[in-house]
């Protein structure tokens, strides 16, 4: 592994690999405690169109992208507010525009060429300098904001209603939250693809969530283990030659469910 | 005589159409200790989260201490519903009460010194605070609706909501509950959405049948006429003592 970091290609994947994972660890966190996961599958998702909307317009990928997915969550979280016992419907129809959408503009986009693949499942050996730039400033903004509303957010994610009593905006909240959301998408759709999004963004609170007193740790704690699950997946399929994206996911898989085995009987799950 | 804290005048609510309160006037003065009671669906939490500003009337006027509620919320405490929500989020019984003390555009300076002491005083008030650092999940049902007071309390407020507080706190804990009430009652006017009608008819000032129209009793016994109303609560048909028949609507509804 450690001659594997004389390639720039590596030195980027792995850093790529620890801002993601801080993104995982903060974002995730509120996406698990307030049970939004379909919603962030949503976004992901239809992110797809944005990687079309991309190629077609010629823009670069994390620009383009990040563009739609910002736009689509803004839409999500309207509808979501505003008809909530048939959001679920709604964001699977977003869900699933939003990537034929994608399908289309890339059928569009002349002599398009592009691995698809890399899109679905990530490609993090592939992540060039200039975008990881653009995720440090993405991490950097997400940090700024959460560190702002941290207590806004914790009030919240915990008892909305008594949030709102005390003056909490929690309307804006859950539209900053949700554009977070999809921020964090684009940058992990580098990493392991937009279909395991998902997955990097709730496996790891879910498994901190038992060992944390407070949100902050348990953000801590979904770092930690969002850049081993990274680390360490990287490393066995680089040795291995196995797709990284999906390793990443594999590696920590397993760790989720070793950990639900191991789950102390405190909570009442 | 002083003039009521709490007014509410003629004010409708609806949800999709369908009337949920009508013509609603109650008024409430300082040091009441109101139970709101009512058949599920009568439309008495709805009448809390308005007088909350959590809800926003179709028609009629809030005035809590002459202001709008949300004007008012920060002389307002708040227990809401007790449905075993939320057990396992990761939050402290002190994280939580702190959360009493919330403003909002607080910022990057999070919890003073002071609203920290605060909180400890509160917890240790209700005897609460060797379980501070307990995560809220791991506290009873009685341990974790006292948090919730502590939270509700902890900025001193002059009125307190609160909705169906003992629904997940056993018998036992239920009477040492009301005892607190009826301390905290001393200094705060408390306003209690309830099932729980025998137990409350001994500690309650007043109570009001919520059944779409809203009744104001000066008192808290127990009347033929509240039976009538419809205001019967469950607990009180399987359980009460009072002899009970399912009677017509009373005329005004």
């Amino acid at each position: 592994m450690l001659e594997a970091l004389e390639f720039e290609f590596m030195r980027n994947a792995l850093l790529a690999g620890l801002f993601v994972s801080l993104t995982c660890g903060v974002i995730g966190t509120y996406v698990v405690v307030n049970r939004i996961v379909f919603v962030s599958g949503g976004i992901a998702h239809a992110a797809y169109g944005g990687i079309g909307f991309a190629f077609f317009f010629g823009l670069p990928y994390m620009v383009g992208t990040l563009g739609f997915s910002l736009l689509v969550s803004m839409i999500m979280a309207a509808v979501t507010l505003k008809a909530r016992h048939r959001a679920d419907t709604v964001i699977g129809v977003l869900w699933a525009i939003g990537m034929a959408t994608g399908v289309i503009l890339l059928d569009l986009t002349p002599g398009y060429n592009v691995d698809l693949m890399s899109y679905l499942f990530g490609s993090i050996l592939t992540v060039p300098t200039s975008d990881l730039w653009l995720m440090l400033v993405l991490n950097i903004v997400i940090l700024l904001l959460v560190g702002y509303f941290y207590h806004d957010l914790l009030a919240m994610s915990y008892d909305e209603a008594f949030a709102q009593v005390k003056g909490v905006p929690v309307r804006f909240l859950y539209f900053l939250l949700l554009g977070m959301i999809a921020l964090s998408v684009v940058m992990i759709i580098r990493v392991v693809g937009l279909i395991l999004v998902i997955a990097l963004l709730t496996i790891p609170p879910y498994i901190a969530e038992t060992y944390s007193k407070s949100l902050f740790k348990m953000m801590l704690i979904s770092t930690a283990l969002s850049a081993s699950f990274t680390l360490v997946g990287l490393w066995l399929s680089y040795t291995f030659d196995l797709t990284s994206g999906a390793t990443i996911i594999l590696v920590g898989g397993a760790v989720f469910f070793i950990s639900v085995l191991l789950k102390p009987r405190i909570s009442g799950m | 005589m002083s003039s009521p804290i709490i007014e509410v005048r003629n004010l409708w609510f609806s949800f999709n159409g369908h009337t949920a309160l009508k013509a609603v006037n109650l008024m409430l003065d300082a040091r009441e200790f109101t139970a709101i009671i009512g058949p599920n669906g009568g439309g008495k939490t709805t009448l809390l989260k308005l007088l909350l500003g959590l809800l926003r009337p179709d028609q009629g006027t809030i005035r809590i201490f002459g202001k709008s509620p949300g004007q008012a919320a920060h002389r307002i405490g708040y227990v809401p519903q007790e449905i075993g929500f939320n057990k396992n989020f990761p939050i402290s019984a002190m994280d939580v009460t702190l959360m009493g003390t919330l403003k909002s555009g607080k910022g990057w300076a999070g919890y003073s010194k002071n609203d920290r002491a605060a909180a400890e005083e509160t917890l240790e008030r209700l005897g609460m605070s060797e379980f501070r650092d307990r995560r809220i999940g791991e506290l009873s049902g009685g341990q974790r609706q006292k948090v919730f007071i502590a939270r509700a309390i902890v900025n001193e407020p002059e009125i307190l909501f609160l909705d169906e507080p003992t629904a997940s706190i056993d018998t036992k804990g239920q009477t040492e509950f009301y005892n607190l009430l009826r301390r905290l009652n001393e200094t705060t006017t408390i306003l209690m959405v309830s099932h729980d009608l025998m137990i409350v008819s001994s500690y309650v000032s007043s109570v009001a049948c919520v059944n779409q129209a809203v009744h104001y009793h000066n008192s808290a016994e127990i009347t033929e006429e509240m039976l009538d109303m419809h205001c019967c609560p469950v607990e009180l048909v399987t359980h009460g003592k009072l002899p009970h028949r399912v009677l017509r609507n009373h005329e005004d509804f």
